[in-house]
Parts: structure tokens; sequence; C-alpha cells
């Protein structure tokens, strides 16, 4: 075309990023790679082709790890831990700072590489990948510095198996690796099996930058590694980012195993439009939000929510917004929209759309390359909540809609999926939308935006989005442990035990649920005896259906939730005072059934300070705000995982017992608790305790059970949203094989030595709330 | 291939301030696409030299200033006439190409429309006690008569901000209507001066009640506020036109005054007007540049695409 021509029409042409530096690089190694072991490249077998999704040809061959591989990387971490977990913080920053600086250098060729290889648009690659990634490294050189001193009773994990998607290749890389480098871990990672190449790029940097051999090994394959890494012996963490189907497998392969796993699974994250918002911009925000990066996000705002009284103008804004993308080679620097990152993804999304009413599906009418994996953005409205669409996963840049009337009907429509990744929010109403944010179950709220992540922000799901965080202070806690301290023996002035049992009249325990005693369903009771025989006790056995009770009263109790920490504080206060006014008759029970160990006396003095300190964090439990780099906040929030059930510990019935009870509940949680079973009796006399000490119904709720009877059906139940046994226990196993069901999370490696404040770190879930503010 | 020059032109319409106060204007949000308009689309080689003759087609060169005489103006007239070198123009394929208009003071028309007789380079005249706006109401009125009589058929005039700052919409309406009726057959632009509006939500208000009232073009500033044309402003400006145009059906232009120097900068405008708009309103008829010292920019990479070797100021002629 002649200049003339184009001054007409004001076409764009064509403006690609050159690939010769990465053509280069992949010339320099043959176009072949093997495996990065014990700090060298090792030449792999099985080699597979990773193909350029915008052209659909080969770029190298890349190798599938045998289990001799696995091995060997595992092996090389191991030992790379020993002297790289006791390396100063300031060590392993020097390294993490070299690895920051190093990808920056490079940061043109990582970018160039990444599109070639995941066929994202450049602009992103060039624009938020990469600078995330190098951001990322930064902001954990810091926390490796500031390890031991901020975090002086955690330690490394051991060697971190870590195994990511290829969405965001060299972004997900950063998320696993920086904070378990900067922690003094070691890792084995590997790549998704289409987009290996950016790894191992890195792995080329690590060489460069000082990273001790082994510390990082990079295995490449496709799903049968992860399965190896996940099932390795010595493999002592697993961090996964990937689909809640896998997710599952991987809960289920680790189950019992000791291994500690966080989960970055999928979403169906809403996008709540209001009547009041900049609907304009609201509209380029779902251009943010589903046709960033393809729409293949885990956080993906794929869910459009429209107040209905501007359900048409959005809608409309929304066609014509659509219309000016620009989809095809994502080199083109004025592309908006590239590659689907594979053929299985695309037919996929295809498939998904395959039984979707035509004429509600709007496209864009554009022309996209012949060869290459591409999709054009895709608009579904009126998708009612009963469709497929509106309830799975796509992973692409599909959009379905529908309409709400109400802000309770917002956040009902968006609260009713199996998810909780994400939620953006967009109304000019500041009561409105901050009011919004902690009623959304989801991990991350963005008002008035989307898509926003930085390192020092807490990113991750609940429900069967996974557990865990990524950045900030909380994403340390996935590669760190507490160091176990033992506690000294706790020293009270002993008590006269004044009691005399065998002249009570015939006692009767039932469960305690919805604040009032329940029988059974079965009807059953079995008989137990103290251990000198001097009396027995009848104990109900509950089964399934008063779980369900229980479950259901916990969940009606959601007021507690919300009411502040200055009534949970006092309600706990009261429950010690109404303890202690019967702490002898609790002594000399505990006495009879406890004879060795700590006397009865003590344990009702210990219980009474735990009670205590659970009321003190009751009102002090705070979030904290983040230092991200925009104009606004980011607030951390503590918020109550919700229902929680809990395994009291066989010994130790009071204390271990009250543990469970008011650390959940000083923070917001309802708590199904199953005391202990060697010593059900003093459960059975401190419901009288609980209930006349103001704690609401259904907030604390008693069952007695034989835990190994009842451990599989509550794993299993979807309206439970945690669980906890004692380290060691013999459920724990069982617990984790069956909260795969719906990625419950679960805690089982608390014991006898374990504060206070680490129970209240398991029964908080972060969520982190993204406000840009500002206005003239 | 040629495309209509005839916009079918705004009138006044009912003041709608349900629909004003509706308007809403998400600072944080406008700047982050604002931030990305420069990096989602790029333009090379002939297709940029294309851009920035359509940016050359679109400027309003400007002389402003307290010491403008006949000659000075004179001088910037021939160099509307001729904006790029002639072996330059000829090499590109554009050696009819003017700039949109030549924009002065009221005492500087009558001397521009004889030095662009037989052209068809129309004469703007800034207006309304420029840049100010705060002499009486009767003279502004009178000014915009006395510019038109002299041949000015583009009338940029200011508004009040104190209207907009006391949330007057109703009295910012009817002196736009005012000044609108004073133009006649002359195009009116209207100066928000946006750099003294406080906030994004009165630019977006203000920007729909002067288009209600008859505006032809809205225009962010005089080039004299201390913050002039930025892309949040310009974003927030050209939705209210799309809005307009969705509303009623008429195209509204927009020009961004002051602050635009560089070639660049000019590729990223008639982007974003291409991406917020359609390429309707990349044209002169609705998009114009105010600036004085982005031709230069531009000739000077003109000649860096025509040769291949960077240019320097004093190989193209002053204006």
């Amino acid at each position: 075309m002649d200049i003339k021509e184009i001054y007409e029409t004001m076409d764009y042409g064509t403006a690609p990023e050159s690939t010769d530096e990465a053509n280069a690089w992949l010339a320099k190694n043959n176009r072949i790679f093997g495996h990065f072991i014990d700090g060298e490249f090792v030449s792999g077998t099985g080699h597979f082709e990773t193909i350029n999704p915008a052209t659909g040809k080969s770029l190298a061959h890349v190798s599938q790890a045998s289990s001799a591989d696995v091995d060997s990387a595992v092996a090389a971490a191991s030992h790379a831990f020993y002297d790289w977990s006791k390396s100063s913080g300031f060590e392993r920053a020097k390294v993490l700072y070299a690895l920051a600086r190093n990808i920056q250098k490079h940061a043109r060729l990582f970018s160039v590489a990444e599109t070639l290889d995941n066929g994202k648009p450049i602009r992103e690659s060039r624009d938020v990948d990469i600078p995330l990634v190098h951001r990322h490294f930064y902001y954990h050189a810091g926390m490796a510095q500031l390890m031991s001193k901020e975090l002086p009773h955690r330690e490394p994990i051991g060697v971190c198996g870590q195994i990511i998607p290829w969405n965001f290749p060299m972004l997900m890389l950063a998320w696993k690796i920086a904070p378990a480098l900067a922690m003094g871990n070691t890792v084995v990672l590997k790549p998704a099996e289409t987009t290996s190449l950016t790894a191992l790029l890195f792995a080329e940097i690590c060489a460069q930058s000082g990273v001790p051999r082994g510390v990082v090994n990079i295995v490449t394959g496709d799903g049968d590694v992860g399965d190896m890494i996940v099932r390795h012996k010595d493999v002592h963490k697993i961090a996964f980012t990937g689909s809640t189907d896998v997710g599952c497998k991987i809960r289920r392969a680790t189950a019992g195993s000791g291994k500690s796993l966080t989960l970055e699974l999928g979403g169906k994250s809403p996008f709540i439009v209001f009547d009041d918002a900049d609907l304009d911009s609201a509209a380029e925000g779902v251009v943010d939000a589903i046709w960033f990066n393809q729409g293949q996000v885990c956080c993906a705002g794929s869910r459009l929510l429209v107040q209905a009284g501007v359900a048409d103008k959005f809608h409309s804004k929304l066609v014509n917004r659509m219309k000016k993308l620009r989809i095809g080679d994502p080199l083109d620097k004025s592309v908006d929209m590239g590659a689907i990152n594979n053929q299985a993804q695309l037919d996929r999304i295809k498939s998904m759309l395959s039984s979707c009413d035509p004429s509600k599906i709007t496209t864009v009418a554009t022309t996209m390359p012949d060869d290459g994996y591409y999709h054009p953005p895709t608009l579904i409205q009126d998708v009612e909540t009963s469709d497929t669409l509106m309830q799975e996963e796509i992973f692409g840049p599909v959009l379905v809609s529908t309409t709400f009337r109400t802000p309770s009907e917002a956040v009902a429509l968006a609260n009713n999926t199996r998810y909780g990744l994400a939620a953006s929010v967009w109304s000019e109403n500041i009561n409105l939308a901050l009011g919004m944010a902690p009623k959304l179950k989801a991990g991350v709220v963005w008002v008035n935006g989307t898509n926003f992540f930085d390192a020092a922000a807490g990113f991750g799901g609940t429900k069967e989005s996974g557990f865990g965080r990524e950045g900030g202070w909380e994403g340390l806690m996935a590669y760190t442990r507490p160091v176990n301290v033992p506690k000294e023996p706790a020293k009270y002035s002993a008590t006269e035990t004044i009691i005399n049992r065998a002249a009570s009249i015939n006692r009767t325990y039932k469960n305690y649920v919805a604040g009032k005693h329940s029988r059974p369903d079965g009807g059953y009771t079995k008989q137990i005896a103290d251990p000198s025989n001097a009396a027995t006790y009848d104990i109900p056995i509950s089964n399934r259906k008063d779980l369900r009770n229980a479950v259901e009263a916990a969940n009606k109790a959601i007021g507690w939730s919300s009411s502040t920490g200055h009534l949970r504080s006092q309600i706990l206060y009261y429950f010690a005072e109404n303890l202690s006014a019967r702490a002898n008759e609790f002594a000399a029970l505990i006495d009879t059934f406890q004879p060795r160990g700590i006397s009865g006396a003590d344990e009702v003095e210990a219980t009474l300070e735990t009670i205590f300190e659970c009321a003190a964090w009751s009102d002090k439990f705070d979030g904290d705000v983040r230092n991200v780099p925009m104009r606004g906040l980011a607030l951390s929030l503590n918020e109550p995982v919700g229902t929680i059930a809990a395994f009291a510990p066989a010994e130790h019935a009071l204390l271990g017992l009250v543990h469970m009870i008011a650390t959940t509940i000083a923070v917001g949680n309802r708590v199904i608790v199953f005391p202990s079973e060697i010593n059900p009796v003093t459960a059975g006399e401190l419901i009288q305790v609980i209930e006349t000490s103001d704690i609401p119904a259904g907030v604390v709720n008693i069952l007695f059970a034989d835990h190994s009877d009842i451990a599989k059906h509550t794993a299993m139940h979807m309206d439970i949203d945690a669980v906890w046994c004692e380290e060691n226990a013999a459920i724990s196993s069982m617990v984790e094989e069956h909260s795969a069901t719906n990625l419950k999370h679960t805690w089982t490696q608390m014991n006898a030595e374990t504060e206070i404040r680490e129970f209240l770190d398991h029964a908080i879930e972060k969520k982190t709330v993204w406000i840009p503010w500002g206005e003239g | 291939m040629n495309m209509s020059n005839t916009i079918n032109r705004n009138i006044c319409h009912e003041l709608d301030l349900d629909w004003v106060m509706s308007t809403q204007a998400n600072q944080s949000a406008i700047e982050r696409r604002a931030a990305t308009l420069g990096t989602r689309r790029s333009v090379k080689k002939e297709f940029q030299a294309a851009w920035l003759a359509r940016a050359i087609s679109c400027i309003d060169l400007t002389t402003l200033s307290g010491d403008d005489t006949e000659g000075r103006v004179r001088r910037l007239c021939a160099k509307a006439r001729h904006p790029l070198r002639a072996d330059l123009a000829k090499s590109l394929g554009m050696d009819t190409l003017t700039t949109g208009a030549v924009c002065v003071y009221h005492e500087m028309v009558s001397a521009a429309v004889a030095a662009l007789s037989e052209s068809q380079i129309p004469v703007a005249a800034v207006s309304t006690g420029f840049p100010a706006g705060l002499s009486s109401l009767k003279l502004r009125i009178a000014e915009i008569e006395e510019s038109v009589a002299a041949g000015a058929t583009e009338i940029d005039i200011v508004i009040s901000r104190r209207h907009v700052l006391n949330q007057d919409w109703q009295a910012l309406y009817t002196e736009m209507k005012l000044f609108r009726e004073a133009c006649g057959d002359a195009h009116v632009k209207a100066i928000l001066a946006t750099g003294e509006l406080g906030t994004l939500r009165n630019v977006a208000r203000a920007s729909l009640i002067c288009m209600m009232a008859g505006a032809d073009f809205i225009k962010t500033s005089t080039g004299k506020e201390s913050v002039n044309a930025t892309l949040p402003v310009s974003l927030v400006m050209v939705r209210a036109i799309r809005e307009f145009y969705e509303q009623t059906g008429y195209k509204v232009g927009y020009k961004p005054a002051g602050g635009i120097s560089k070639a660049k900068d000019a590729l990223v405008y008639l982007s974003m007007m291409k991406e917020e708009l359609g390429v309707e309103w990349t044209r002169p008829e609705l998009f114009r540049f105010g600036a004085s010292s982005l031709l230069g920019d531009i000739e000077r990479q003109l000649e860096h695409f025509a040769t291949g070797a960077y240019s320097a100021s004093f190989r193209h002629a002053m204006g």
C-alpha cells in the first residue's frame, strides 16, 4: 500500500517483534534440550516437540524425564539443601538479587521466548509477565534478607517439588522458585510440557547468578513426570498450579505422606458491574479480565454479572469494544490477542461452546491466521446459572453473562460456584464496593479493577480453587514450617481436688448441636470406663446424619463470622470464667482419666490460659496493608475459614479440645469438634460450660464419635471448609485423601508443642482486597 | 479511496441533567487504560509515515502570543499551506497536504484569512475572552460575532469554569447555547480548560453539556493552563463523544490542545481516536491537534523515513 492509501484507511500494518536473539539461543542449543540437574544441563531422552502455537510449527525438542532423571534431580536437591538451608539470609538474598537482575538484563529475550512458546501477545510478555517475574525475585531477595529477624520461629521445609502450568510459564516459575529459595529450600521444578523453554533459559541464568549446584533443578516432561515428583519419598513439599482435576489427584496422592501441599487451581471468577459504575472503564476492565492472555488465566473474570438496569447498555459497550480487538500473530506489537497455547485446549474450548445456542453467542468477525491455534473473543449473553458454561471453567477467551437486581443477589450469584479464586467489583459507591469485598468468597477481590498482581500481595483461592497463598508474608507460610520449640511445662499452683462422683445422680451425655443437647441419630451409646474402672459412662455414638445436622447448624451460625472481635473476646473470657468456676470438678475428672502426666489442676489452668490467649487475639488478629506499586490500598484481610471440623487429640482431653474450640471461634469460625475417644466425659461436662457462656447456638458443636468412622464422612462433606486433626493421628491420611472431594483445607500437623498463633494462622483465610483510589 | 467530508452538523439539544449526572469517570481505571494506549498499538515504516501525514492534516497550526503580528501570522499561514518541504512531500506522494486550520487571536483573523485565500484552510479564532473567559457575556458574544464577520469559520470558545466548579450546569448549558448561536455557520469548538475543572467527572459532565448545547468540537485546553491535554482527560472526552453519538446520532469532534509536541504522541492520539471512536474521527472534520511545535517533530520523523538519516530542525522551514 502506498502512503496516500494508508493515509485514507489508517490501517495499522504490522509491527513484528524481532525473534533473532531467541532463535540464536535456540540454535545455540541445537533446538534440543535436556534437563537441568545439579547445576548442569544433562541430555535427556524421549524427546518431544514444543510447538509455537501461533504457527503450529515446531520450535525445539525437549525431553521426557525418566524416573532416574527425577531421582537424580531430587537427590541433587536433597544434597544441596544441607548447605543452602544453613546459608545466611544475606547469602541467599545476594543470589536472588542476581537472579532478578539477570532476568531483567535479558528481559526481552525472555519475553520473546515466552511468546514463541506460549502464544501470548508480546505486549503482555514484555509489559506484564516478565516485569512481574523480576519484581518477584527482587521482593523475595528482601524476604531472604529479613527471614532470620522477622521469622525467627520458622525454618525451611526441604526439597520442594513444583509443578507449573502453561499459561504464565515464567511468572509461575518465579512465584514458585523465589519464595522457596528465599526461605532456604531447594527445588525440583517441572514446567508444563508445552512451555518448557523459558524455564530452561532460566536454568542458564541460574548458572550465571551464583545459584549453588542442586538448589534449582528443572526437569521437563508431561504429567507422568509430575506424578513422579509428587510421589517421590524425598520431596517434602508439593506446590502445584494447574487444573482442579489434577489438584484433586495430587491431594489424594500425597495424603498421609506428610508432604506439605499448596494448590492454586481453577476458577470461574465473577466480574460484577453495578449500575453506578463507570461503564466505559468497566468494559475496559472486561478486556483485561477475560481477553488478557486469551482468557487462559485461572483468575479470569469469566462470569459477567451486570445489574439489570444497565445490562443492555453495558453489553452494547462491550460488543463495540470487542470489535476493536485485534487477534493474530502474538509477535505483532499491535495485537491484543494471540494464540491459544495448544491444540488440545483449543479443541476443549470449541467443544464446550458446541452445545451453546448460537443465537446467544457474539464473536468478532475477524480474520485470523490460517495456521496456529486461534479463538476469537466471545461473549455469551443470558446464560442461566444452571448452564454448564456458567459453572465450568472454560479457560479461553469466552465470557458468559447474566444479570442481577440487588447487591445481595449479586453476592449470591457470585458465590454460587465451587470455585473461589478472585472477584472484581465495579461501582462508584464506596459503601457498595467496599461492602461487597468481605461478602465475596474469594482469595482476591479487585475493586474497580481486575487482574492486579504484585509480589507483595497474597494470591490464592478458597473452595475448589485450592489453598495456600503466593506472594506477601503469607506466601512464605507455604515454604516454611514452625521450628518446634519444646514448651516449658506449665507450672500452676496445685488446687485441692474435692469431688465425690459416687454420690452423683445418673449422668447423661448427649451431642451438642445448634445450642441444644441432642441424642445421636442412631440411638446408640457406648459404655466407657475410666482407667481405674471405678466408674462407667454412656457416651453417644454419632453417625453421618449427626454430622450433617451439625454442619447445618454451624453454617446457620454464619453471623458469628461477621461478629466483632470485641464480642468474641468477651464471650471467650466469659467461657474461661465459667470454666474456672468448675475448675476443681474438671481437674478431678482429668486426674481420673489421665493418671499420669500433668495434673488435672494444671491442665485446667493451662486451658484457662489458652482461652485467655485466644480472647486476647480475638480483637487483635489484624490484617495489614501491602506496599504494592499502585495508588491506593492492597488490604490483606484475615477472614475466618468458615466451618471447621476438628478432631481433638486423645491426650489432654480438656486442653486439646479447648484448643480446637477457642482458636477457631476466636477469629470467627464455627466449629464441629470430636472429643477425645479416651476421655469423652470431659467434653460431656464442658457442654454445660459452653452453653452458659453466651456462645451463640451453632458456633460450637460437639459430636461424640468413633474418629475413624466419622473422619471419612467429615473429610468428604462439601459444606465443611477445613478439617483439623493431630499430627500422627491414625485418621490424618484418611482426612487428607477424602478432602480431595472439594479440596477443603486440612491441617494435620499440630501437636502439643504447636503455638496458639500457629492455630490462628490456620483458622483464617487471607483475602487480598485491591482498592485503587483517587479523583482530582 | 474517498471518504465523505460532510458531517451532519450537531444541533442544540435539550439539557438532559439525568444523563449528565449519571455520568461517571473512574480516574484510576481511566489512567490504566490511558497507560496502555501507547503500548497496545504500534505503527511502523510506511504506515507510520502515512499516520504522521494524517496528523499534519489535523493540526490547527497555532500562534497565540501577545507579540503576534500580521507578518508572523502570514509566515504561519504559508507553513500551513506547505507543511512539508517540497521534496519531502513529493517523495511521500503527499504534495497537496495542508494543516487542518490556522488558529489565531481575533486581531489576527483578517491577516490569516488574506494569507490563506484560495486555500481550503479554515481560519480559527480563539474567542470569548480567551483564555480566562471572564469578560462580560455581552462582550464575549460580540467577540464571536466580530471574528465571524472578519472571516473566521471556526471559533474556539472558552467555557466559564466557574459554572462547572459551582455545578451550575444550567448556566453552562445556556452560555454554550448562546455562543453556538452567535457563531452562526462558523463551527464552534468548546474549550473546557480541563486542567481547571478539578476532576475527570467534571470533564465528562461538562463535555456532555457542551455537546447538548450544540458544540461542533470539544477541546481540552487553551494551552495556557498549567495542565493541558493528557491521555486520561482525552479518554474521558472521547468516551463522552461516543456516548453522545450513540444517544443522539450526532458526531462531535475532538481537539486536544497544549502539550502535544512529539510525533510519537500524535500517533498515540490517533490510535486512541481510531480505537475509541473509529477511523472517521482521525480526520480533520472530527479531529484536530491544537499544537505549535508538533509539526516540527513530525517533519524530522518524515525526513528520517524518507532518507534513513536522522534529521535536524534547521532543515525544515519554520512556521
